[in-house]
């Protein structure tokens, strides 16, 4: 299958040029009839009722946790917890881990490239527990550089976190070996795997991660379903995060006791749709492999980069060595601001993003206000791209007589 | 005329860089902060009152152009006006914006501000030309 084969299963992509898909992806109909299907022959509120349909959706919402566990190659499958998005996983981590764990005086240490979603949370933990927040920080091309992780992962961390790959700059992070080092010192590591798990095979027993997270949104699943994976002894021992029904075992007048994980982390009547959906994703992206995945965007990425360098007029950000570079771009059009950018663009139906991107920490440190991105996905093709530039080029031919 | 080449207009990109209306107006200049946390538009208005006259009226910040032509554009329109006259301004232009009615004596008196009446044309920056002229109505009942 080649990206031209998959860009007809989305039929949303017919008249625009979508670039955003960073932000979100577009769903392909084998996605959209899963849920439609659910919907018409499996809807009940799993593990309440007792009659066969209830039991139905029970078995489609675990089918559809395992389905997860294998993507990302979990040990167990309920080392694989349910949730919102990449963001509620991380509050999950955030309150229940680091609010009971980390005391005053300890550290906890994130990367400069953290989505907020990865960061905010954590400067909540620091301020209620006294605890300092440091960061590791990036080169001019928006690389983490070894003296610096070196020199920051010392005892006294007792939490890593990390984006495996940047929603800025497309940075793909050393994941692996900055799991290693903290485990040296003591610290666990939450691995913010949004902008991965979508695009490259990722196993979190060869990272060996701590906590990763992402949210399916961004791969071709619906909104509202993210995951959180955790090692078994971990989630085991920490304290449920939101209370209620379904996560407890027996409930007295004054005292509780709670679910096995993961159910203990899934209180309230879950998003079954969006696990079905996500689960028809997977399957969606296995039936490509995730080695071509990872190969069609090398390639996009690749021949997007060749044409963006030949525009003098441009300026683009993030490591020049494409092999530690995913499918994000960011850039500016010299003079023009992003936004104007992103208006001219939109007028030839072409999406891009602009603005912080939500990594103000990154934007700051690099000395920049704001960028355009142009994020890529398996649906995009060599037209998309100089459609693209092309719009590049009209950009240029408003501001021309006014740039200074 | 397509959508963009209705907004990104010569009178528009002109005050877009634009810089005579953009410094600190100093000592005894009152201030109102105004901010799109959604795209980053970012402006500080000053103000100098004489009773209720607008005396002076500047700008310092950043922004995409239509921000920074449409901030421009006001500092024109209002200086030199009473409190009054000015909030009647600010009004007729939101209206504008909103694509609400306005009389042909309304479009008048806002003079060079007309060239922000095809902002609707992008619905994503309707934000974008509204900001000064929000952060002025704080300003003014400050
Ligand atoms: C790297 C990264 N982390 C976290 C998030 C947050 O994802 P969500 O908004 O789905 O929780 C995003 C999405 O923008 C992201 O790109
Ligand atoms: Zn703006």
């Amino acid at each position: 299958m080649n990206n031209y084969d998959i860009k007809k299963d989305f039929h949303i992509l017919k008249d625009i040029t979508y670039l955003d898909s960073g932000a979100t992806t577009q769903k392909p109909v084998q996605v959209i009839n899963a849920i439609k299907n659910y919907y018409e022959n499996n809807n009940a509120n799993p593990h309440r009722g007792a009659y066969k349909l209830s039991i139905k959706a029970t078995d489609v919402y675990d089918e559809a946790r395992k389905k997860v566990s294998q993507f990302i190659n979990a040990r167990q499958t309920n080392e694989i917890v349910f949730t919102r998005n990449a963001t509620e996983s991380l509050n999950l981590i955030a309150y229940s881990y680091g609010m009971n764990n980390i005391k005053k005086g300890d550290t906890i240490l994130l990367s400069i490239m953290e989505h907020h979603s990865n960061l905010v949370p954590w400067q909540n933990v620091c301020k209620k527990n006294g605890a300092k927040l440091e960061y590791m920080y990036v080169n001019n091309e928006g690389l983490l550089y070894e003296e610096d992780i070196c020199k920051k992962i010392v005892p006294g961390v007792k939490v890593v976190g990390i984006t495996q790959v940047s929603n800025v700059l497309g940075t793909i992070n050393p994941v692996k070996e900055i799991v290693k080092r903290a485990h040296q010192v003591g610290a666990i590591v939450v691995v913010d795997a949004s902008q991965s798990v979508p695009h490259m095979k990722v196993n979190v027993q060869d990272l060996d991660a701590d906590f990763l997270v992402f949210s399916g949104h961004k791969m071709l699943a619906p909104l509202g379903i993210g995951v959180l994976y955790g090692k078994r002894e971990l989630l085991n021992k920490l304290s449920p995060f939101l209370f209620g029904g379904d996560m407890i075992e027996y409930v007295y007048e004054q005292e509780t006791t709670y679910a096995e994980v993961p159910t203990k982390f899934e209180a309230g009547t879950q998003n079954v749709e969006g696990a079905i959906g996500l689960s028809a994703a997977i399957d969606y992206l296995n039936n490509i492999g995730m080695n071509d995945v990872q190969k069609m965007e090398e390639e996009i990425l690749e021949y997007a980069m060749s044409k963006l360098l030949k525009l003098d007029f441009i300026t683009v950000y993030g490591p020049k060595d494409l092999s530690k570079h995913a499918g994000v771009i960011s850039f500016n059009v010299n003079g023009v601001h992003p936004h104007d950018v992103a208006s001219i663009l939109d007028s030839n139906n072409v999406c891009i993003r602009s603005g912080n991107h939500c990594a103000q920490p990154l934007l700051r440190y690099m000395g920049l206000d704001s960028t355009c991105r142009a994020s890529f996905y398996i649906y995009n093709t060599k037209e998309d791209v100089d459609k693209l530039i092309e719009s590049l080029n009209k950009t240029r031919k408003v501001f021309e007589k006014w740039m200074k | 005329m397509d959508e963009v080449e209705s907004v990104y207009t010569d009178i528009i990109m002109e005050h877009s860089t634009a810089t005579y209306n953009k410094h600190e107006l100093g000592n005894g200049a009152v201030k109102e902060h105004g901010h799109n946390p959604s795209c980053g538009d970012d402006i500080t208005l000053e103000i100098i009152w004489n009773g209720d006259l607008i005396e002076d009226l500047a700008f310092t910040g950043s922004g995409c152009a239509i921000s920074q032509a449409s901030t421009s554009i006001m500092i024109d329109l209002l200086k030199g006006k009473t409190k009054e006259e000015a909030l009647n301004l600010i009004n007729i232009f939101l209206r504008m914006i909103k694509r609400e009615d306005i009389t042909e004596e309304e479009t008048a008196k806002l003079e060079d501000a007309i060239a922000l009446k095809n902002i609707s044309n992008l619905p994503a920056r309707v934000k974008c030309a509204e900001l000064a002229w929000y952060t002025m109505e704080k300003l003014i009942e400050k």
